[in-house]
């Protein structure tokens, strides 16, 4: 197993072993194997993944929202440092306990994908974010109204106390994507995790919403836990990345290192799928086969049954360990532990 | 040199609002598509890129007569006859069908799931009466098998499917009828990376076979720019700029084209993005400003733009813009950074 031993004060987010896995009638799915990964504070981990990753399934455990047919695992923990400094293990909360409800929203806030359907169409967008800033804060209606004003103003929305008022219908994409920072970022929470947050949106928009994450980033210093499955987006808004494939990761790095020096074939090969514009016209190189229905994952490797350098015998009977090529970048990958050996 | 397959102008397709009344007249329009010229080569693959809203699908509906076009001509050159798409009858455009074919968005609602992979790709020579019997077999086989679909998997029904093999059924299912020109609305979008790749991949295999024109429609740019040769972008309803793939990329001369092109996440850490920003929303179609529809947006707007309507110029030989300061604006276009990290 891999050893964290950098158990600093930096460290804001510790995941470590994690472990989810789906009762379903067709028997139980592993989404998520073993999964370590840390968030400092301040900084942005990006997750890229294709679907089936896991990528989602991971973060969201940290707030513990997930289905109740999903198991994690005894041996994970999720340890988060809270604003007063102490430490909790998320997966050991109780279900629906207090501490649970002020760590969702208070602590740690989530943005979605879909900007349609993640508010309710039956209140207003000024409805919806004071209730959360009431939930959070020992503050008056007046109080909470005038807070998630101000808060939709720093989201750059024209108008707030106009927009206030409004229905979700009433906004574009662009804008109730804004709204929904502006519901997560009014708690002011010490991490947000965001889910494909700018995926359904067209590129004008989503360049408009990375930069204004970059800005609250800055101005509120709060860790972002990025997720995505657009490299172009990685590249630009992350410290650090995690590739997730089946539930694994298989290689981590700061983004210069994946995105410049990725050494994982899984990688490597989905930065040689994408179109590029210095190289139009060009044969793409696709990843023969299919992403493996997680009913039957691959024992070993989960990339083995695609991966162009497979070692017979050895990728597809074991899990390979985890390779440190340098301080910041570990590949999980038997090319590289061969070497070393 | 002989004559494009398509000749598309003056498409118009507006959308009548009706009051809400008792008598339900209709009282405004909302104008989808407003005055759109072009034309696509045999073999080639047309572009066209827009943002949500701005009429892209329509586009490609109206060609295909799958929406009606209020005006304009729709000039399909088959083997030198001209026909006029858009005066046709129900009846006769049935006829013409086989030749043009729509690869959906989303490989999962694209399928009957009632209908095995079978019928799902023989049914356009069966709705159309291409084929009887044996050979209805022997050509959806034929089909399968050109976009890489395993012949065992015939007898499946849809649900067994990964979105990537799905999306090949949806191609078996468009190219069975031999059809000379194909509409891709958004059809890899919904996609993984890695099967992206692969299916357009698979889709400029099938056009060197067998001459397809595309016409690609798609809001990433980067797609667009690997397949196309040329790229239309759309705005509000219009075109606002046509040009070969690497012009509009490098040297785009409409300031729309600009800003969409800043705002491509580049796949490298150390190009930092420096998007144009755009004031405001895209402007309803119901009411589209005047002048040039641009003009509320543009960062080098000046008073010329609010009354007057700006012409559609070709300005370099292919490439055309309609914008008042298309020889004075220097326009930024994508920065080709030294592929030396493109390992």
């Amino acid at each position: 197993m891999e050893n964290i031993k950098e158990k600093t004060d930096d460290n804001l987010l510790e995941v470590k072993n994690l472990k989810i896995s789906f009762k379903t009638d067709e028997g139980i799915i592993t989404a998520v194997d073993g999964v370590n990964f840390t968030v400092k504070h301040g900084e942005t981990l990006g997750i890229v993944g294709e679907s089936g990753s896991g990528k989602s399934v991971s973060t969201w455990s940290i707030m513990r929202l997930l289905p109740k047919n999903s198991i994690i695992d005894k041996k994970s923990s999720i340890r988060f440092r809270k604003k007063d400094g102490k430490v909790v293990d998320i997966t050991k909360l109780k279900a629906r306990s207090k501490e649970l409800r002020k760590i969702r929203g208070g602590e740690v806030a989530l943005i979605f994908q879909e900007p349609m359907s993640s508010f309710s169409p039956v209140y207003t967008i000024g409805n919806q974010i004071s209730e959360a800033v009431l939930q959070h804060r020992d503050v008056s209606k007046e109080e909470a109204q005038e807070i998630a004003i101000d808060m939709l103003d720093r989201v750059g929305i024209a108008n707030p106390r106009q927009r206030f008022k409004q229905y979700p219908f009433e906004l574009s994409g662009g804008m109730r994507q804004r709204a929904m920072i502006a519901v997560a970022l009014s708690m002011n929470p010490a991490l947000l995790i965001a889910d494909e947050p700018t995926t359904s949106l067209d590129v004008t928009i989503q360049a408009q919403i990375l930069e204004l994450m970059n800005e609250l980033q800055e101005e509120l210093g709060m860790a972002i836990i990025f997720i995505t499955h657009n490299l172009g987006v990685i590249a630009q808004v992350a410290d650090k990345i995690e590739v997730m494939y089946l539930g694994k990761i298989l290689e981590r790095g700061t983004t210069k290192d994946i995105i410049q020096n990725p050494q994982h074939p899984y990688t490597q090969a989905l930065l040689k799928a994408i179109p590029r514009l210095d190289h139009i016209g060009e044969r793409l190189n696709a990843i023969s086969g299919d992403i493996p229905s997680p009913l039957s994952r691959p024992t070993g490797c989960p990339f083995y049954t695609r991966c162009e350098k497979v070692i017979p015998g050895i990728c597809d009977v074991k899990m390979p360990n985890p390779t440190k090529l340098s301080d910041t970048h570990t590949v999980y990958c038997f090319l590289y532990e061969e070497k070393n050996v | 040199m002989s004559k494009p397959l398509l000749e598309i102008k003056d498409l118009k397709v507006y959308f009548p609002i009706r009051s809400k009344n008792l008598f339900g007249g209709v009282t405004k329009y909302v104008k989808a598509v407003d005055g759109v010229s072009f034309h696509i080569e045999k073999g080639e693959t047309l572009g066209l890129v827009g943002e949500s809203g701005s009429g892209k699908t329509t586009v490609g509906r109206s060609i295909l007569r799958a929406i009606e076009p209020t005006e304009g001509q729709v000039t399909y050159n088959l083997d030198g006859d001209a026909v006029d798409l858009a005066k046709l009858s129900d009846k006769e455009m049935r006829g013409f069908r086989k030749y043009m074919q729509l690869i959906f968005q989303d490989p999962y609602s694209s399928l009957n799931p009632r209908m095995t992979v079978r019928d799902i790709i023989a049914e356009p020579l069966v709705a159309q009466n291409l084929a009887k019997g044996d050979e209805v077999d022997e050509r959806v086989r034929e089909a399968a098998a050109y976009c890489k679909l395993n012949l065992e998997y015939l007898r499946r029904f849809p649900h067994a499917f990964s979105g990537g093999q799905r999306q090949r059924i949806g191609i078996a299912r468009a190219l069975i009828s031999r059809p000379e020109f194909i509409v891709c609305d958004e059809s890899v979008s919904a996609l993984d990376v890695s099967i992206q790749a692969e299916i357009l991949n698979l889709l400029m295999d099938l056009q060197a076979e067998f001459g397809f024109s595309y016409l690609f429609i798609a809001h990433d740019l980067s797609v667009v720019a690997h397949i196309s040769k040329r790229v239309a972008v759309m705005y509000l309803g219009q075109f606002v700029e046509l040009a070969p793939t690497k012009d509009l990329f490098l040297s785009p001369k409409h300031p729309y084209t600009e800003a969409l092109m800043s705002a491509i996440p580049e796949v490298n850490p150390d190009i930092e993005m420096a998007p144009v920003h755009l004031e405001g929303e895209i402007p309803s179609p119901i009411n589209p400003p005047s002048g040039c529809r641009f003009h509320t947006r543009c960062p080098y707007t000046q008073d010329i733009c609010k009354t007057k309507i700006p012409e559609w110029k070709e300005i370099n030989p292919g490439h055309f813009a309609a914008c008042h300061f298309v020889d004075t604006l220097h326009l930024k276009g994508v920065e080709m950074p030294n592929s030396e990290d493109a390992n």
